[in-house]
């Protein structure tokens, strides 16, 4: 099943991976991280395609990308 | 989520694993990151150089994990000149600002584009200067506010902004120049593509190369970086249309 | 190897490339294009990169990027391409990196002429950049002497990896005279260059900077330059002496082309019985203060002339290295104005007669 992790110790909050994400699946976080942001978080990790959409859009690189095989490559990256 | 399975996507090798300084948003970190992959991609880390500008991205030494030389503002592609006449078996790239190219830089970049010489500029143009706090640029687009034009940049007094692809597209020297932007993930993965492109064509020792990346900033635009990205959108690509200015190949017709 | 009749810039030109300075970046400008016309046909033969550049802002930085590669690189110019250059150079220093700087002057400040002058000591020895950084400087007065100490400059270059400027005027430059060129060029061991930028391969990656904003970190990288310049002062300090004994009364202070007129005064006055000594400085920054304070010191000296082609700037080195000890009188013509020996004979004699000797120089009002 495709996944993503964010770490939160590198997102600053910008919330850009939110409004990329194709199955919108990512929040902002309620508390903050030691720097103070609130962070990137997937609040339905079933529905994931694996797009990596948001890894490529997150300007932190906070956010690695996973698939046991079933990968939707919408385009070469 | 046990990280037993495929990764499909993680921080390319020639990028430190480190959190940059850049402000949240800000799309120098996505720019970062494609250069690293382009370099990663190509196999050349080891023989890469960089030049650092004078501008918010003065400390890519600290994140693309390749020799560096730190120019002073503007200098970049004499430097890259120098190193590269002398090293032509190695891989050189400038990275600057709008700033740092198209103000105090222009005479160092038109040149060395003139002359041909074998380096790949990254050309970041966020239209605004970042590092010391959001004054206009050469690039800052009419009615655009900046704290050193506060009534909006008033193109009777300081003319238009450059439009340095087209400019430096004018030269019949041949080179690889294009213009992408970095707003959103269908133009991020179209700028990889260029700047690729860019580091193939000096691997191949065949010209000049620059890409101008449209960037945002969403602090001294006083915008959220959703905002900027819609501002890049709606402002920034209509001043600087994206697409290929110039290709080495292109028969010379005159 | 035999000796050829060679004009200065073009000997400098040749002497650079007997050291294994291959690598010369330039922009035109009187009086020393010559240097780069030179190299334009010679610098393909010896397999080097030869690039005349935009400005002289965009050559000094090329020599920033050249000098990262750790090959030994140069360039040459005139005062006003200099003034264009000192912001590349204050970052040479603050880098560590090793390069030749050769400024054959002409007259100033702004556009100036083109006629020899010595205006530039200033900026080439107090630092024409910002920042707390010295260059190596020598001054040769003959053609020969540009040779050896432009072959020299590189060593020392390399040495210290620091910026070392050799400065003549447009005479030097100009000026046709026998020179001998070594078949290699014979230097002391250097370390290897393993600092250079050469691409990260089994290390971590090298960063060729001058920035530390940590206000602590760039005081400790001043203070590795400033170990550097006491090194300098200690063993790079090199100046001649002309006719000076017991029996001068005069000693005068001069160096380059100037100084040369003043040994041609000295050799005149000898023969109708005068005594004058002449303290050549070669290297004018380490400047030879002990060495002049020694002189000086002699009992029977009882004022020092200082003779430049500019109104005075050496003079305060002298002022300083002497501090009162004996009066200090200063003789310049500027602009391209170059003294004749009569012009310094009536000079001395000036000085002989009324016997100012004994009371110190007095500032005009």
């Amino acid at each position: 099943m495709p996944g993503i992790t964010i770490d939160k110790n590198y997102c600053k909050g910008c919330e850009l991976c939110v409004q990329v994400c194709p199955q919108q699946i990512i929040s902002m976080s309620k508390e903050i991280t030691v720097r103070g942001y609130f962070f990137a978080q997937v609040h339905d990790p079933s529905r994931c395609i694996g797009c990596r959409i948001c890894a490529i859009m997150c300007p932190d690189v906070a956010i690695e990308v996973h698939s046991n095989g079933l990968v939707y490559s919408l385009f070469d990256y | 989520m046990t990280r037993n399975n495929r990764t499909i996507f993680e921080r390319p090798e020639a990028l430190y694993d480190v959190v940059t300084h850049y402000c949240p948003g800000c799309t120098h970190g996505v720019i970062h990151r494609l250069v690293a992959e382009a370099i990663d991609e190509l196999g050349v880390r080891e023989k890469t150089l960089g030049v650092a500008p004078v501008g918010c991205a003065v400390f890519v030494y600290n994140y693309i994990k390749t020799d560096f030389l730190e120019a002073p503002h503007g200098r970049a592609p004499a430097l890259a000149t120098g190193f590269k006449r002398l090293r032509p078996d190695m891989i050189v790239f400038t990275y600057q600002g709008d700033g740092d190219l198209a103000s105090i830089g222009t005479a160092e970049i038109i040149h060395a584009a003139n002359r041909g010489e074998k380096f790949t500029t990254i050309f970041v143009n966020n239209s605004i200067y970042g590092m010391t706090g959001g004054q206009m640029a050469p690039t800052t687009l009419p009615g655009q506010v900046a704290t050193t034009c506060p009534m909006g940049r008033d193109v009777s007094l300081v003319g238009y902004p450059i439009r340095m692809a087209e400019m430096l597209a004018t030269l019949k020297t041949p080179a690889y120049i294009e213009r992408v932007a970095s707003h959103t993930p269908r133009h991020i993965v179209h700028a990889k593509r260029a700047i690729k492109k860019a580091f193939t064509y000096q691997l191949e020792g065949k010209c000049f190369s620059l890409v101008e990346v449209l960037s945002t900033c969403p602090t001294n635009w006083g915008l959220t970086p959703a905002e900027a990205t819609k501002w890049t959108e709606e402002n920034a690509i209509p001043y600087f249309p994206l697409g290929l200015y110039k290709q080495p190949d292109e028969m010379e017709s005159d | 190897m035999a000796r050829i009749l060679m004009k200065g810039n073009e000997a400098i030109a040749e002497a650079a490339l007997r050291a294994g300075a291959k690598h010369y970046f330039c922009y035109p400008i009187t009086p020393q294009s010559e240097v780069a016309e030179y190299l334009a046909r010679r610098i393909p033969e010896v397999g080097g990169v030869f690039l005349q550049g935009e400005s002289e802002v965009a050559v000094g930085n090329m020599l920033f990027g050249a000098a990262a590669t750790g090959k030994r690189v140069f360039t040459t110019s005139s005062s006003p391409g200099i003034s264009l250059m000192q912001e590349a150079i204050s970052y040479m220093a603050g880098a560590h990196l090793p390069a030749v700087i050769i400024n054959i002057m002409r007259g100033g400040p702004g556009l100036g002429g083109i006629l020899p002058a010595q205006s530039d000591y200033f900026q080439a020895t107090k630092g024409g950049g910002h920042g707390d950084y010295r260059v190596l400087v020598l001054a040769p007065s003959t053609i020969q002497e540009a040779v050896d100490l432009t072959m020299l400059s590189f060593h020392l270059a390399d040495k210290y990896r620091n910026p070392v400027s050799l400065i003549g005027d447009g005479m030097i430059g100009q000026m046709m005279e026998p020179v001998e060129f070594p078949e290699k060029y014979e230097e002391p061991e250097l370390p290897p260059k393993d600092w250079a930028a050469t691409g990260c391969k089994d290390r971590m990656p090298y960063i060729i900077k001058s920035l530390f904003l940590d206000p602590v970190a760039l005081e400790k990288n001043s203070h590795l330059l400033q170990e550097k310049y006491e090194r300098m002062k200690e063993e790079e300090v090199r100046f001649e002496l002309y006719n000076v004994s017991s029996k001068i009364k005069i000693l005068l202070i001069a160096y380059g082309t100037m100084a040369r007129i003043c040994q041609t005064v000295i050799d005149e006055l000898k023969d109708d019985g005068v005594q004058v000594g002449l303290f050549r400085p070669i290297s004018l920054f380490p400047f030879p203060e002990k060495q002049i304070l020694k002189e000086v010191s002699r009992k029977n000296v009882e004022a020092v002339l200082t003779i430049e082609m500019s109104m005075g700037q050496m003079l305060e080195d002298v002022e300083r290295a002497i501090f009162g000890a004996k009066p200090v009188h200063f003789y310049g013509r500027t602009g391209g104005v170059v003294p004749s020996p009569d012009e310094v004979k009536k000079q001395i004699h000036k000085l002989l007669s009324t016997d100012q000797g004994s009371r110190p120089r007095k500032r005009k009002a």
